[in-house]
């Protein structure tokens, strides 16, 4: 999963040249579109920076925000960035009101800040960047997509909620001008939200419609926060000016910080989890890698078959636990390859497993998957759930394949596997295997 | 209610005390209903919060941000009787299971903090102070005559001093209930893990800012100040919530693999789950930092995963090992690490596991290390896996009894173990006392091994080869 979808930024790094060529021409449309779209976007942009005067200040003050929260970049389960701090304060500039004035006692806080959409977005686009140069620099992605897609979505705000920002901020009458960031700041999520989740589903080989419902169910909790944030940061600095940036940013820290925390424990638990998983290797019960390689396997085909991400991390989880009950065998069965041993025992491993991780209290999906991974497709009072039938496919693949590169060998197992799809294996995850292993290498999964 | 000592209830009643004098004393001067409807809705807030706190992962502990309500008072109700007031607030909270003396604390603890909070404010800020606004009354703030320029930049500093002021009377006076009473349960709401100190600290002072912004919204949307703000609180919520649940599975997924891996051999059944309970006796009773001693618990539950590298035919033999059987079992530490070393968060645990067999005089394996060389973690466990073999029942021989086995943990100070390791896990069993092995029917699956490497009284018996 690490290796599948984390972004590939076209930011290539150190890696030699042919590669970096190989990696250029891997860049999908979508992604290009959207980066050479930002950068004509903000090329024009900066350019109207030019006689922003007045309004200096505040965007000097938004900017550095800006480039502080892109910093402090957040990781999301499922290799996924965000940087809320920094979409707080672009959504807010790009929403703003009067600023009350900070040792400007002389100047006029009843009109609306004059900054331009055009201004806004540059402000943005350099905050942003400036706040990208210290993740280049340590040799991380420099995250050029998550940034345009954010930038989109601030772009969108700021060329409506500009030109409008006058009219509808009016004395007494604060709840107009909520609501019409309450709608703006749904749309620019909506927006930034699309726009990932058409990247992701060319990055993973997802469909569009899933990785959508993925992206929207994942953000929708930081998409409110930061939308309502970016909403009390507007407000808020109607009265106490750009101060209310250095106020409000204790309570934005501590709420990325638990963001990070939740983010940190979920990679801790599958770091764990894939450890745990190689006892069975290391033991001796299977060949080396197998539970590896069937959790890599079995989430491509997971995808193809249009799996949600929550069924996919369960999946991922039993898959790389399937083999867990060969610890209740005495002898390890030679070479582990479990399709060749009959069903009564490949059963007691199963349901020894499924107990074993039941144990757990917390994973009981997973244990059901795992407890039915012996069960035929076809002749059962009960249907093996989607999550035990792929990994009983796979399995069978990967104990004949065993990560040999071998286009013979993998085209021979799958033909042995499709032949028996009569009564053993469920057509639909073998074809969903056809297609991933003919994709590319199986070490590229 | 007979569950607190004297010493708490004295404590709580001069709490009480104090909280009351506040009370009576300081006069409301008002009968501003703006005052009173400003009040309402920051108890209000103050008791929704209080009431869905979020739990933290030690058990019994939970944090809430309704301090932030308390700190917006001290801003909008003019210092310290109104802060009170709110903080008074938690005598009302909606959560089941609080005690009634425990709501009298917290109730105390609150006001107390929260006027500290306000006399704190005052006292920075000057009052009488020129640019004090009244916040209630300023309705129409983007009006040429709304607020004047300098005056929200001057309630900084004394808003600063007054969070300051909060998180220390409220941490103080909570740490003192903990002290006189550790297992108090009036303590709940911060609970008894002290790792969770620091994390806490950094929530109370980054969510006290929301104070001030509640303060500052109000001139603009009034009571809705109050609403929206609990929007990012309960997506900061959410978070800390599934942190603590995802942070329970890992645990628990943790133990279940690593009984797992014990389920092959019938008479270690437990044994990682003791050795990782001896392990944080130990640590404690060195006072390691609670990081630590959740870290050498990690090790002690995990240093013999490698034993499944072992061939069962090797674990199984009667007799004396032949000298590849021997490097086979030698082999484990070695095995385990492989196993669990690319598992990110076991930093120095990892050490723990692959030198839990070093002996102080460095005839021990994998390395050979003697002495000092050994890392600390290594010697806990060395000393924890030793106990529990030696009080364990083995096909050899029945379980010895505590004091045989801590007779025989002093014989090998020196020589195998750490002295001062074994005295501290010697004072530790006197203070906690020792749940040791207790045998069921062995499951089908379970081979009955009939050697134990980490019996120290009966070593493994090496025949030589020639």
């Amino acid at each position: 999963m690490a290796t599948t979808a984390r972004y590939r930024d076209g930011d290539v790094g150190v890696r030699p040249a042919a590669q970096r060529w190989q990696a250029l021409q891997s860049v999908d449309t979508a992604r290009l579109l959207l980066l050479g779209g930002t950068a004509i976007l903000v090329a024009i942009c900066v350019a109207r920076l030019v006689g922003i005067g007045q309004s200096s200040q505040a965007a000097i003050a938004f900017g550095l925000f800006i480039a502080f929260g892109e910093l402090l970049r957040l990781s999301l389960p499922g290799g996924r960035e965000a940087a809320p701090i920094a979409m707080t304060a672009a959504l807010a500039l790009a929403m703003a009101l009067t600023v009350a004035p900070v040792h400007h006692p002389h100047a006029h806080p009843e009109s609306v800040l004059p900054i331009s959409a055009t201004q806004v977005v540059a402000v943005a686009a350099l905050g942003m960047a400036l706040g990208a140069l210290p993740h280049i620099a340590a040799g991380r992605p420099g995250g050029a997509t998550g940034m345009s897609a954010r930038l989109a979505a601030v772009a969108l705000v700021a060329f409506i909620f500009r030109p409008l920002a006058s009219t509808i901020w009016m004395p007494g009458r604060w709840y107009v001008a909520f609501c019409v960031m309450a709608v703006l700041a749904t749309m620019a999520w909506l927006l930034e939200t699309v726009i990932i989740a058409v990247i992701r589903a060319e990055d993973l080989r997802a469909r569009y419609s899933v990785t959508l419902a993925d992206e929207l169910r994942v953000q929708w909790r930081l998409g409110l926060a930061v939308g309502i944030s970016a909403i009390i940061t507007v407000f808020g600095a109607t009265v106490m000016g750009l101060d209310e940036l250095a106020v409000f940013a204790g309570p934005l820290f501590v709420i990325q910080l638990a963001f990070r925390r939740y983010a940190g424990i979920r990679a801790t638990y599958l770091q764990t989890v894939r450890a745990l998983a190689q006892v069975t290797e290391v033991a001796g019960y299977v060949d080396s890698g197998h539970s590896r390689r069937v959790s890599k396997i079995a989430l491509a085909v997971g995808r193809e078959l249009g799996m949600s991400e929550p069924d996919l991390l369960k999946l991922e989880y039993a898959a790389l636990m399937h083999d867990i009950g060969q610890l209740s065998l005495v002898d390890p069965i030679p070479a582990g390859a479990t399709v060749d041993v009959d069903l009564a025992k490949t059963r007691r491993i199963a349901e020894f497993g499924a107990e074993v991780i039941s144990q757990t209290g917390v994973l009981d999906e997973v244990a059901a998957i795992v407890r039915f991974q012996w069960l035929p497709y076809r002749g059962n009072a009960v249907k093996p759930p989607l999550g035990s039938r792929i990994i009983r496919v796979v399995n069978a693949f990967d104990d004949q394949v065993a990560g040999s590169p071998d286009r013979d060998r993998i085209a021979a197992a799958i033909a042995g596997i499709r032949a028996r799809t009569d009564r053993d294996y469920d057509p639909a995850v073998v074809a969903a295997l056809a297609i991933v292993t003919s994709r590319l290498p199986l070490s590229r999964l | 209610m007979g569950r607190l000592s004297l010493g708490s209830w004295l404590y709580l009643a001069a709490i009480v005390g104090v909280a009351g004098g506040i009370m009576l004393i300081a006069p409301i001067s008002t009968a501003d209903t703006k005052w009173w409807a400003c009040y309402a809705v920051l108890a209000l807030l103050f008791l929704i919060c209080d009431s869905t706190p979020t739990p933290l992962a030690a058990r019994q502990s939970a944090w809430s941000p309704s301090s932030a309500a308390t700190l917006a008072a001290v801003v909008l109700l003019h210092g310290g009787i109104g802060a009170a007031m709110v903080g008074a607030a938690a005598v009302l909270t909606m959560r089941r299971q609080v005690l009634f003396y425990e709501r009298l604390f917290n109730g105390a603890m609150y006001a107390v903090a929260g006027y500290a909070a306000g006399v704190a404010y005052l006292a920075v800020s000057g009052q009488p102070h020129p640019f004090m606004p009244d916040l209630l009354r300023v309705t129409e703030i983007n009006s040429s005559h709304g607020l004047p320029p300098t005056m929200f930049e001057a309630l900084l500093w004394p808003f600063a001093v007054a969070a300051l002021a909060h998180v220390l009377v409220n941490h103080g006076l909570l740490w003192g209930m903990l002290l006189l009473d550790r297992r108090s349960a009036a303590a709940t709401r911060r609970g008894d893990s002290p790792a969770a100190l620091p994390l806490l600290l950094a929530y109370d002072i980054g969510f006290a800012g929301l104070g001030l912004v509640i303060a500052a919204l109000w001139p603009v949307m009034q009571y809705f100040a109050a609403t929206i703000v609990l929007v990012p609180l309960y997506v900061a919520r959410w978070a800390m919530g599934q942190f603590a649940e995802q942070q329970r599975a890992h645990s628990a997924t943790l133990a279940a693999l690593c009984q797992a891996v014990e389920t092959k051999d019938f008479y270690t059944r437990g044994h990682s789950d003791r050795v990782s309970r001896g392990a944080g006796m130990i640590a404690r009773q060195i006072k390691m930092p609670p990081s630590r001693i959740e870290a050498v618990r990690f090790a002690g539950m995990l240093h013999d995963v490698g034993k499944l590298g072992v061939p069962t035919k090797v674990l199984q033999k009667e007799g004396a090992l032949t000298e590849e059987e021997y490097a086979a079992i030698q082999l484990h530490p070695m095995r385990g690490l492989e196993i669990v070393g690319e598992i990110g968060f076991l930093n120095e645990a990892l050490t723990g596991i692959m030198h839990h067999h070093e002996r102080m005089d460095g005839r021990g394996y994998p390395m050979g290390f003697a002495g000092d060389e050994i890392p600390q973690f290594a010697k806990i466990i060395a000393v924890a896996d030793a106990f529990d073999s030696m009080t364990s029942t083995r096909s050899y021989r029945v379980a010895r009894r505590n004091d045989e086995a801590v007779a025989e943990l002093r014989k090998s100070a020196g020589s195998q173990f750490d002295p001062k390791i074994v005295e501290a896990f010697i004072s530790a069993l006197d203070r906690e006392g020792w749940k040791g092995q207790e045998l069921a029917q062995p499951r089908e699956y379970e081979i009955l091994t009939s050697q134990d490497h980490d019996d120290p009284i009966s070593p493994l018996r090496v025949v030589e080869s020639r």
